[in-house]
């Protein structure tokens, strides 16, 4: 027999087993799999042969790997900070009932609804150094055309300025919905209490809302050190692997080579890297603001 | 020279006017209420002489020096929030201290008023603390702090007890009254609580649609209030009104009912209509008087309201002693004291016996 409690429980547990069925069906099995994949040696179409850690050994050594991991990296930093601050800023400004307000936050969050395809055949047009948007306006002032995807300098920060376009306006509405919970009366305490405008951004509203600040940073971390669209469409990861990010090359070795095994790899790699930074700024973040 | 001096101030939001024509002084160290029913404008008054909202038309004065155009922290005021508006994210000294850092006040200067201020208010115990671990009484009390410390030359309470429960509102509203006594500043309350603004303030402002009703002491709003609004508004349970005819000087009057009374005001003028004001306290149960049938009985410990009908058909209310045994359907005999008794003209002007 059951005791009431155990039957209350199971029957909680029935509303939200089709969840979890769900769940680890399409995200732990795959995660796991993967995990376990990535210690074969596998073909795409053929046997697979148990080779321990030496996808993962291989991949330390490979130069086109970890070019990726550092480009990686450099994308991520150049392009989360924009992402964290310009749509703060932008928030700032928009951040009132005036019909104008209205149009430029539809305006600025329009670009997120694209799909990367449309983006990068924006972005294209804009930068092709032959007959470009940017190369135009150079040429009127007499100045060369910048080789924005051909340089491997450049590129990166090329793709860097594709994605901030991209995706700022997500961030941009967090922050929005943020600044709207701040209490209005502390922003009328602080203008009694001689507060000048630097003084109440600084010490009134980045504290108020420093819980957007992380989770965008956050998220945006996450979801930058996933970048495969851009280069794809635009470089196929050049010239010279400039623009080749982690994902890229996990499609590549997985979907062209076949070698999947070394693509799980390089995967859990991925996802290891996501997992550290996310946790790292979330215990920094966590101690920053103390126990409050 | 008056500590605060409103000279015939408008608002208006779009069509709608707020505020119409406002003149206010208040004198140095007094204590001034703005009592009104919800609406009334009282609060966006207060929030003018604060700078938290423009003048439309008008001016405001503040120890001789126009202020109307000045930044709200330039204007000498300090002001407790009703939801106490302090920053979530500082602990209580930092509330305290910020308002003085932003005006460059040294360090051993801050430190001292603080330390000051937490003494009269007894919230040294909570100065690290920050206002979400602090209970909603110990929060009004930093507010005030905040205020203190400032050292304005006007406070600014904006509704300070309405958060706060029953008995915590009592002892904070005495706790208030020391205050000031100790502070010696000029004070503005805004409250819709007419105990609050008979208790704690020197003058009350009664205000309603967009004006100002009367300006007085408590005890002359409440014993010569000067229209028909201010006399229902103040005193609980309100006044009792009864249409009446003036038959006699010094007035003598007839209720609807045929019962006449004889009041102690003198001089009426015409009107095409009266109205006779009666507190429930001047209209007492008896043996004799004129009859009249319960409809209610509200027990209150110390006294019982009876809530009753004169023959005519009338409302009226009565005092009854706590230990009453009326109930629903009693006959009753009320006896009135028309001395203390007022009149309304057809304007809604009040007229009053002359000691009263």
């Amino acid at each position: 027999m059951l005791s009431a409690k155990a039957k209350t429980q199971f029957g909680n547990f029935l509303f939200v087993a089709p969840y979890l069925f769900v769940f680890a069906w399409l995200l732990v099995w795959p995660l796991m799999s993967g995990m376990g994949l990535s210690l074969f040696k596998a073909d795409l179409f053929g046997g697979a042969t148990f080779v321990g850690f030496e996808n993962y050994a291989r991949l330390m050594s490979d130069p086109v790997f970890l070019q990726a991991v550092g480009n990686t990296f450099l994308f991520v930093l150049l392009c989360v900070p924009p992402l964290a601050i310009i749509p703060l800023l932008l928030a700032l400004l928009l951040n009132r009932s005036t019909r104008t307000a209205a149009f430029f936050r539809g305006v600025f969050f329009s670009s997120s609804v694209l799909s990367v395809t449309i983006v990068t055949l924006i972005w294209r047009m804009v930068l092709i150094p032959d007959g470009g948007f940017v190369a135009n306006i150079l040429a009127v002032f007499g100045l060369p055309p910048i080789p924005f995807f051909s340089d491997p300098g450049i590129v990166m920060g090329s793709m860097a300025i594709i994605t901030v376009w991209w995706c700022l306006g997500l961030p941009m509405m967090l922050y929005l919905s943020a600044l709207q919970q701040v209490p209005q009366d502390i922003y009328e305490a602080a203008a009694l209490d001689n507060s000048r405008w630097w003084t109440t951004l600084t010490r009134i509203t980045l504290p108020s809302i420093s819980r957007t600040v992380v989770l965008v940073v956050i998220m945006q971390c996450v979801l930058q050190f996933q970048l495969f669209g851009q280069p794809q469409l635009i470089t196929q990861g050049g010239p010279n692997g400039a623009s080749r990010p982690i994902v890229l090359f996990i499609f590549e070795v997985g979907f062209r080579r076949w070698d999947i095994g070394y693509a799980a790899a390089a995967s859990q790699i991925l996802f290891a890297i996501i997992l550290l930074v996310t946790l790292g700024q979330y215990l920094l973040s966590r101690k920053r603001t103390g126990d409050a | 020279m008056s500590a605060l001096d409103i000279r015939n101030v408008t608002k208006a939001y779009g069509p709608t006017t707020v505020l119409d024509d406002i003149s206010l002084r208040a004198e140095s160290n007094e204590f001034i209420a703005f009592l009104g029913p919800s609406g009334c404008g009282k609060t966006t008054l207060l929030r003018m002489v604060a700078g938290l909202e423009t003048v439309d038309s008008g001016q405001i004065h503040i120890g001789g020096q126009r202020i109307d155009e000045l930044a709200p922290g330039e204007r000498g005021v300090a002001m407790v929030f009703q939801h106490y508006a302090l920053y979530p994210h500082m602990t209580i000294r930092e509330n305290m201290a910020f308002g003085l850092k932003n005006i460059k006040i040294s360090k051993t200067e801050i430190d001292a008023r603080i330390a000051e201020a937490a003494r009269i208010l007894e919230i040294e115990p909570f100065l690290d603390k920050k206002p979400g671990q602090l209970s909603g009484g110990q929060k009004q009390r930093v507010a005030i702090g905040r205020a203190i410390v400032k050292k304005p030359d006007i406070f600014l309470f904006d509704e300070p007890l309405s958060n706060l429960d029953a008995a915590l509102r009592m002892r904070t509203r005495l706790e208030l009254a020391q205050l000031r006594r100790r502070l010696k500043a000029t004070m503005i309350l805004v409250t819709h609580d007419q105990v609050e603004a008979m208790t704690l303030a020197d003058r009350i402002v009664v205000m309603y649609g967009r004006k100002i009703q009367q300006v007085g002491t408590p005890m002359e709003i409440y014993g010569q209030p000067a229209n028909r609004f201010v006399a229902s508004f103040v005193g609980s349970p309100p006044m009792n009104f009864m249409p009446v005819t003036v038959t006699g000087t010094p007035s003598v009057v007839t209720l609807r009912d045929g019962t006449v009374l004889t009041t102690a005001i003198a001089n009426l003028p015409e009107s095409a209509s009266w109205e006779l004001g009666l507190r429930p306290e001047n209209v007492r149960v008896n043996d004799t008087g004129v009859s009249a049938k319960v409809e209610f009985v509200e027990r209150l410990g110390e006294r019982a309201l009876i809530y009753a009908r004169l023959s005519d058909g009338t409302a009226i209310t009565a005092e009854d002693v706590g230990l009453s045994r009326l109930t629903i359907g009693d006959e009753v005999h009320l006896s009135i004291d028309a001395q203390a008794a007022h009149l309304f003209d057809a304007d809604g002007r009040g007229y009053h016996a002359e000691a009263a």
